[in-house]
């Protein structure tokens, strides 16, 4: 065992990579600049937060871009924040995804009766624990990134302040995220004190030299894994997904569906791949196993009974997950079985293949959710009924975002299933095969309930009174960006292919 | 770059090109929308003719010609391979051989046929735009389907024909549209859920390859696991029975036939079915020939349980277009009869079985269409006298009848009987005395396509009209109609009477697969 002692690099005083940590300081000074813009602006309506968000998000990304072309790998406080390939570019993920929920953001938030300044404010610090996350590498700032993601949130999913059913969305997003941060606190501590370490890649070496399984880190790993569950909502930790979802305004509801659930894979990836990575005595791929095959099949039978749609898209969101969880668990079947090096390749580069597939399919379902709402106020999946004769296009291309979530080729979410049962397929052995025929079934299920929403929109009449949806430009822009997404990157899969083995290079 | 390397791509993505300018044309535009889609699939139609004769006037179809034809500089005219997935190392790799040549100019003609057919009577709820645009999309899916050398890109060709099947039955479908449409796409689906968990099985045992030249001489596939090998054809199976469709796994056909509009279901027929039994005798046999031999007899018990289960099914049918549809399943059934044989014999009839049936029950559901626009039902018991009515619709009826039971001088025929024959002799390794009997029961399976065709054509076309339609003004073949058909019955004639023009030009790439 190991005696916890205070590391030393807290003591040195190291040089200050400021182009590391340039995206991040744009951000910040954005949020400072919303705030205050919220503080002196004419009134609660100001349309100035919004721009000032998207133009701060859009500034970010150019240090991501300068980053990302310099091509080298910047380590800062010990190991702790790492700034590679990987980090760089879920960091341009988070910031284009934030964008796009602006961009989806403005009308509703504009034409609601809510402070402009308070709703950018919190949506871009959350973003900032996004960013901060794709560099951690180490268990406290994983943590303390994972809290100033959530914890905005947290008053997002509230937002709506008169509402009910959004006060209910934030408490319980609230009180379940307090509990999964206990959990995963807990289960922290019992790694750090087996190992005497904080940093994920000297954790994984510890752990390699332990000979055998210690009863400690077992369950430290365990309590880590079901914390970030909740944080992902996976099966049986994502009771909390669907009332909040559907309480939390739409545009929230997108961003937790995506970003923030993005966040919490990320933090799980870190975890797994450079902490836990030699660990055949834990058995951590028995849980991720069960959270998979758990999340994939309660999502969709779940989703299959949803009338509403944005519940739909909750337990879809769920299933979604399920499937992101299928190469953690081929990456820990794959080291059971002792083939551990390439498949963590393929394992990983399928998770972040299908987080940025998602991003962009989901984003852009929940976009013409909210388009549609415009005009029936709401939610329930009776009211696309008929949509295809009163606005064709935004009814192709909800089909397109539905079939892409279906995984229906030629559009992007055949790339990310695909990417999934390859990693699956590449563990093998009766885990690894049963869980890819598990997602097989699967997404059979999940495209029941996809297509019965575009069986309203085609095949069925419209309602008399239903009039074309008169669509903001902000809201058609996000809307034709992620549907250029879907189809560029289902022709063209390399696209994210390409990033994806970029990402796994060098690591 | 001359344009042989670019014909298969064009024969693939002109249709696509069409979609393009179709959706940028405004709604109302009908004529113009109809004259586009026309010139796309007609321009797709030249390039696969044009692909055509170059494998006549080279004389490919002669064994040691192809082989120059695949040899000599390592690739053919017409084989494009670039780079596509690197990440996956999936290439756009096409390329076209005997086996879906004919096909591929099938699927080309048969559309053409149905933008024809279609120019004036479009089903309700009308909307050219939207259905000639789903017409092209399908076009894309199933040519490149018949010349796609890479599993993934297969994988995708054969996908992307649901979506656009999925919505042509449900929103110009029958009453019953919205179950047909979805247990169509559902059972595909999961079929090829499976399909792709096999591809992706066949890549990392096959040495880390999705094509499907590479896989056939792979020696870690040849190297496999016996059991392995069982799985992986077992999951790929399962995708391309679900699409052919073979028993017990047709629920989905009849549904699916009955409720799409006309041209939905003449394509469906035509060339959706083919897309599994093509995946056979392209992808699954010869990359595991030894679980194919391993699975044969119950192919074959599948297949003859078709072919007198679709059979039965057609003489309980009250609905013209049904009764259509069942008959499907069981000439689909000669056709798998022909492929569990696993002889070069048998696999040429199989394709010519493809084909013929294509040309015949697209015929057929043609006229069931037409049916139906005349008299608006198709229940048997509600219709007659078509003869006196509609003298040729009933003797277009009557010649297709005859040549889907299979007459002698029809192209049925060819498909049918090579196919219940090679089940005599069935490649070394498989039961003989197991085919003999399929054999026999394949031969009654005739008998009682002749009792369900004749049945209809009586019900049909013979007798009196009856009372409720006695004094109505019945349209004979409109001139849309002839244009369309003409074709298909001069096809129909040309292979039945000179048979070789199609075994010919299959022989030899099915002996280079089958032969060794």
């Amino acid at each position: 065992m190991f005696v916890a002692q205070a590391p030393a690099r807290f003591v040195e005083n190291p040089a200050f990579d400021w182009h590391a940590f340039a995206p991040e300081i744009v951000l910040a000074g954005t949020i400072l600049v919303v705030l205050m813009a919220g503080l002196i602006g004419p009134g609660r309506n100001s349309w100035q937060a919004s721009r000032i968000a998207a133009i701060g998000v859009l500034g970010a990304l150019v240090p991501v871009l300068t980053l990302a072309n310099d091509g080298v790998n910047r380590t800062a406080f010990g190991g702790a924040y790492v700034v590679d390939n990987y980090a760089l570019a879920l960091k341009g993920f988070f910031l284009i995804a934030t964008y796009l929920t602006i961009l989806i953001s403005v009308d509703y938030v504009g034409e609601g009766d809510y402070y402009q300044g308070e709703y950018y404010f919190l949506l871009l610090t959350s973003v900032l624990g996004m960013t901060v996350m794709a560099s951690a590498r180490d268990l406290i700032s994983i943590f303390v990134a994972l809290e100033t993601i959530s914890i905005p949130t947290y008053v997002l999913a509230g937002f709506r302040k008169h509402d009910r059913k959004s006060n209910e969305a934030g408490i319980k997003y609230y009180v379940i995220g307090a509990l999964s941060s206990a959990l995963m606190l807990y289960g922290m501590s019992f790694v750090y004190g087996a190992t005497g370490e904080t940093v994920l890649a000297q954790i994984g070496e510890r752990l390699a030299d332990q000979a055998d399984g210690m009863a400690l880190v077992s369950v430290g790993v365990f309590l880590t894994i079901v914390g970030f569950a909740f944080k992902v909502s996976a099966f049986p930790f994502h009771w909390w997904a669907p009332d909040t979802y559907e309480g939390a305004p739409t545009p929230v509801t997108a961003f937790l569906s995506v970003a923030s659930k993005a966040g919490g894979f990320v933090a799980l990836l870190n975890v797994i791949f450079f902490a836990f990575t030699e660990q055949p005595d834990t058995k951590w791929w028995a849980v991720a196993w069960f959270l998979a095959a758990g999340s994939m099949t309660w999502g969709n039978l779940g989703a299959l009974r949803q009338t509403n749609i944005v519940r739909m898209l909750a337990y879809s969101s769920v299933a979604q997950g399920g499937f992101m969880l299928v190469p953690f668990a081929a990456y820990g079947i794959a080291g059971d079985r002792g083939l551990s090096e390439s498949v963590r390749t393929t394992a990983w580069q399928a998770v972040v293949v299908y987080l940025l597939i998602y991003g962009v399919m989901n984003l852009g379902a929940f976009a013409v959710v909210i388009a549609v709402a415009r005009r029936t106020r709401s939610g329930e999946i009776s009211s696309y009924d008929g949509l295809f004769a009163t606005s064709p296009a935004l009814a192709v291309i909800m089909s397109l975002f539905l079939a892409s979530l279906a995984g229906i080729p030629p559009l992007a979410g055949w790339f990310a299933k695909f990417t999934m049962f390859r990693a699956a397929i590449d563990a093998g052995g009766g885990w690894g095969a049963s869980l890819a025929v598990l997602a097989g079934v699967n997404s059979v299920i999940a495209a029941f309930y996809y297509l019965n929403v575009v069986r309203g929109m085609w095949f069925r009449p419209a309602a008399a009174t239903a009039d074309p949806i008169k669509m903001p430009t902000a809201l058609s822009t996000s809307i034709a960006l992620c549907a250029a997404g879907v189809v560029a990157v289902g022709v063209y899969p390399q696209i994210f292919g390409r990033i994806a083995e970029l990402v796994t290079n060098g690591v | 770059m001359n344009f042989n390397s670019w014909a298969l791509t064009a024969v693939v993505f002109l249709p696509l090109v069409g979609l393009g300018v179709v959706l940028l044309l405004p709604k109302e535009e009908e004529e113009a929308i109809k004259r586009v889609t026309l010139v796309a699939t007609l321009a797709s139609l030249a390039s696969a003719i044009y692909v055509l004769v170059h494998w006549v006037t080279n004389k490919y179809y002669e064994a040691d010609r192809l082989a120059t034809f695949v040899d000599e500089h390592g690739r053919t005219p017409f084989e494009v391979n670039k780079t596509w997935i690197d990440v996956i190392n999936s290439n756009y790799h096409i390329e076209v051989d005997g086996l879906g040549l004919p096909l591929m100019v099938l699927s080309a003609f048969i559309t053409v046929l149905c933008v024809v057919y279609s120019w004036n009577h479009f089903p309700e709820p009308h909307n050219p735009k939207a259905f000639l645009a789903l017409v092209l999309l399908l076009e894309v899916g199933m040519n490149g389907t018949f010349v796609a050398q890479d599993l993934i890109l297969f994988f995708i060709f054969f996908e992307i024909v649901l979506l656009p099947m999925y919505f042509m039955i449900g929103v110009w479908g029958g009453p019953n549209r919205e179950y047909a449409s979805i247990k169509f796409f559902l059972f595909t689906l999961f079929g090829s859920a499976f399909m792709l968990l096999g591809f992706l099985a066949l890549f990392f045992k096959g040495g880390r390859t999705f094509d499907i030249q590479e896989l056939m001489n792979s020696p870690e596939i040849a190297g496999l696991a016996r059991s392995t090998q069982l799985w992986i054809f077992g999951g790929l199976a399962l995708g391309f029975a679900i699409k052919v469709p073979m028993f017990p796994f047709h629920t989905w056909l009849p549904d699916a036939h009955t409720e799409a509009p006309t041209v939905g279901s003449v394509l469906l027929a035509a060339i959706l079915l083919k897309l599994g039994t093509y995946g056979f005798v392209k992808i699954a046999l010869p990359i595991l020939p030894e679980a194919a031999e391993e699975f044969a007899p119950w192919i074959g018990l599948l297949a003859v349980i078709g072919i007198i289960y679709g059979a039965l099914g057609c003489l309980a049918q009250t609905d013209m277009k049904r009764l259509i549809a069942f008959s499907s399943v069981a000439h689909m059934g000669f056709v798998m009869l022909g492929i569990a044989s696993g002889t070069t014999f048998g696999i040429n009839a199989a394709i010519f079985g493809m084909v013929a049936h294509g040309l015949i029950t697209g015929m057929l559901f043609f006229l069931a269409g037409s049916v139906q626009h005349t008299f608006h039902t198709r229940e048997l018991s509600r219709l007659g006298g078509l003869l006196t009515q509609a003298p040729h619709m009933g003797w277009i009826l009557g010649f297709c009848a005859m040549a889907s039971l299979g007459l002698p001088g029809l192209a049925g025929f060819w498909g049918e009987f090579p196919a219940i024959l090679s089940a005599f002799n069935p490649a070394d390794g498989r039961p003989v005395e197991t085919f003999r009997t399929f054999m026999v029961v394949a031969a009654v399976g005739t008998v009682f396509a002749a009792g369900y065709l004749l049945w209809m054509l009586q019900k049909v076309a013979f007798g009196v009209p009856k009372d409720e339609f006695k004094d109505a003004h019945i349209h004979d073949v409109s001139e849309a109609e002839w244009i369309a058909w003409a074709p298909m019955l001069a096809l129909i004639v040309a292979l039945g009477v000179y048979p070789n023009l199609l075994f010919k030009l299959t022989d030899a790439s099915v002996t280079r697969l089958f032969g060794g």
